[in-house]
């Protein structure tokens, strides 16, 4: 909760404290630290570390570039990729799970069928595959145009590998309730198939989602970082932990708060998304509870 | 028995299929993916352009070019677009180093899994139990690049223990190898060891209070008779189903965030490189090659699983 205060509020620490943008390069500005002016970066280009102060509070990149701001502002795009491509798992999945839970048969065939494939495929392979082409060339569907830049590319990727996870568990889920007395009081009273759907079976799947959201994001966050790192994610000049990380890396030797201080935002955020996920699956799942009898 | 084999394996070609034409289409039909275009260098004509595309075939229907490249990948003909490699032999280059970083973490995460999800279940409740359960946490919490990153400049380039990535052959020196290959086993293992342990411990939790485990202690074995022979051995089963899912995703590509960062030049890092240059024929290849072996081991689970329990034939055919 703090993580999310912290990046909705980034234009503010931008604005007010460290004078800078998330893009905006000081590459031949000084900055005071200790009474002392130190050049943000240096001849030999080693920017400078963390100064805990004002401007520059986690020190600069190689490009002169405010990391608590990059921070505050890529923090943004992770959790907004991060938590829109769960949601968008997560209605996909449903849709697929209900469909081919309900009506069985060839539907019910074709979907698993599909989500197979997806799950056949080498998870990063075909994210970096789809990644590096979308960001080329950007798609252009019909009458909708997605630029190669745009934020929408990793989310849609990632919602997309995560489908087969979530509508394999809700399919089996509705094959079991389709088949359950209130259902069938239902279909006896006459009810049309989607009213049967939404109000008989959709609340009976509702706990699963639930379950499934915060890991979900959590892992939905890494995989960005990875696509990121791979660099088929987040497009620069854009940030996000991910891009921020393998920037990092790549200099580490010089500067190694560069990948030390994302990587560790990371870290925490998904950290605390698992063990929120843990406490709903323990309040949601009373069989997952520990029992000790002894 | 057979029907079911002979069932899922012809789905499995099926699949296979699915993902090759995908992949195909997706360096084909998206924007950004003219491979002639990319060849012709930094500043094409049009006539050169022209002149690539006819000289490899890409001025011919997409199923004619999808047929002549899949005929290519199964003759071992398939070259690079862009240096003329031959992509086979790329493969069969970066196989072992894949192979034996897969091999590696494999053992370790189970062996490692196996302990700390024993050890967890035993002391369910205690102080140990709640300090190796936030230690799981974290595990599945960290991105594989930034520990293996993170591991390199500490124990690599700080305090010099480990070598700074890197991949020696086997056979040139095996202590050499084994040094090289530590740190990306464990940075490999460390998601696994955290996922596996926790799903050891629900389930031997969930095995204790099962009869047979109970008749076991009232027939007076001793507690450490019990969890051993009565519950691990059941609460293993389903782990070492999941290490056969995993191991083959591994191998098929799960490793490319960690041959990346210690930069061991194994199958996986040689297609995300081949990604990067949008050169579609090594991507085809380890794409086709990864999701071989991600089915191979999904259906040899699946007839694994029907041998032993003839309740999932049936339901089986239902799918």
């Amino acid at each position: 909760m703090l993580l999310v205060a912290a990046c909705t509020a980034a234009p503010l620490w931008a604005d007010h404290i460290a004078h800078t943008s998330a893009e905006q390069n000081h590459l031949s500005d000084t900055v005071v630290v200790d009474g002392e002016r130190r050049e943000v970066v240096d001849l030999l280009g080693k920017p400078i570390g963390p100064t805990w102060s004002g401007r520059f509070f986690l020190g600069a990149d190689s490009n002169g570039r405010d990391i608590m701001v990059r921070l505050l502002y890529g923090g943004r795009n992770s959790l907004l990729i991060g938590i829109a491509a769960a949601i968008g798992t997560i209605l996909a999945g449903l849709l697929l799970g209900l469909l081919a839970g309900y009506h069985r048969g060839r539907v019910d065939a074709v979907i698993s069928w599909a989500m197979n494939v997806v799950w056949s495929f080498p998870v990063i392979l075909l994210g970096i595959a789809l990644g590096t082409a979308l960001a080329l060339g950007g798609l252009e569907l019909g009458p909708l145009t997605i630029a190669g830049d745009s934020l929408l590319i990793p989310i849609g990727i990632i919602a997309l590998i995560y489908v087969p996870y979530l509508a394999r568990p809700v399919r089996g889920q509705v094959l079991a309730l389709r088949e359950r007395e209130f259902v069938e009081a239902a279909r006896a009273q006459g009810m049309g198939t989607a009213r049967i759907v939404f109000s008989e079976i959709l609340p009976n799947v509702a706990s699963t989602l639930i379950v499934f959201l915060p890991l979900l994001v959590a892992n939905a966050i890494l995989l960005e970082a990875g696509l990121s790192f791979l660099g088929a994610g987040v497009q620069p000049p854009d940030a996000s932990w991910g891009t921020m990380i393998a920037e990092g890396v790549d200099r580490i030797i010089s500067a190694p708060h560069l990948a030390i201080v994302p990587g560790a935002m990371l870290v925490a955020t998904v950290l605390s998304l698992n063990v929120f996920g843990e406490g709903v699956r323990d309040a949601l799942d009373p069989r997952a509870k520990v029992r000790i009898e002894h | 028995m057979a029907r079911f084999a002979l069932r899922r394996l012809l789905s499995m070609l099926l699949v296979l299929f699915a993902v090759s034409v995908l992949v195909f289409l997706i360096f084909n039909v998206l924007p950004g993916g003219d491979p002639a275009v990319r060849m012709a260098g930094k500043v094409p004509t049009e006539t050169q352009v022209e002149a690539i595309r006819v000289e490899w075939g890409f001025d011919e229907p997409l199923h004619v070019q999808y047929a002549t490249m899949m005929e290519k990948l199964f003759t071992g003909d398939m070259v690079s677009y862009l240096n003329g490699q031959d992509v086979v032999e790329e493969i069969w280059r970066g196989l072992p180093r894949t192979f034996a970083l897969a091999l590696g973490a494999g053992i370790i995460w189970l062996v490692f899994a196996i302990a700390l999800g024993l050890y967890s279940a035993v002391r369910a409740g205690g102080l140990s139990d709640r300090l190796l359960t936030v230690l799981a946490l974290i595990g599945i919490s960290m991105p594989v690049f930034w520990v293996g990153a993170m591991l390199l400049y500490y124990l690599g380039y700080k305090a010099g223990i480990f070598p700074n990535g890197g991949y020696v052959e086997f056979l040139e020196s095996p202590t050499q190898w084994l040094w090289h290959m530590v740190l990306p086993w464990f940075t490999l293992s460390i998601l696994f060891i955290g996922f596996y342990s926790r799903v050891l411990r629900s389930d031997i939790l969930e095995t204790m209070n099962e009869d047979y485990v109970r008749t076991a202690r009232a027939k007076g074995l001793s507690e450490r008779r019990v969890i051993v022979h009565h519950v691990l051995r059941n609460s293993l089963i389903p782990l070492i189903t999941l290490w056969g899912l995993d191991f083959g995703a591994v191998i098929g590509g799960g490793a490319i965030l960690t041959e990346a960062v210690f930069n061991l030049q194994g199958v996986g890092q040689y297609a995300a490189e081949s990604i990067d240059q949008l050169d579609l024929p090594p991507v085809m290849a380890v794409t086709m090659f990864g999701a071989f072996f991600i089915v191979v081991f999904n259906t040899v689970v699946d007839i694994a699983y029907a041998a032993l329990d003839p309740r999932i034939r049936f339901e089986g055919g239902r799918r």
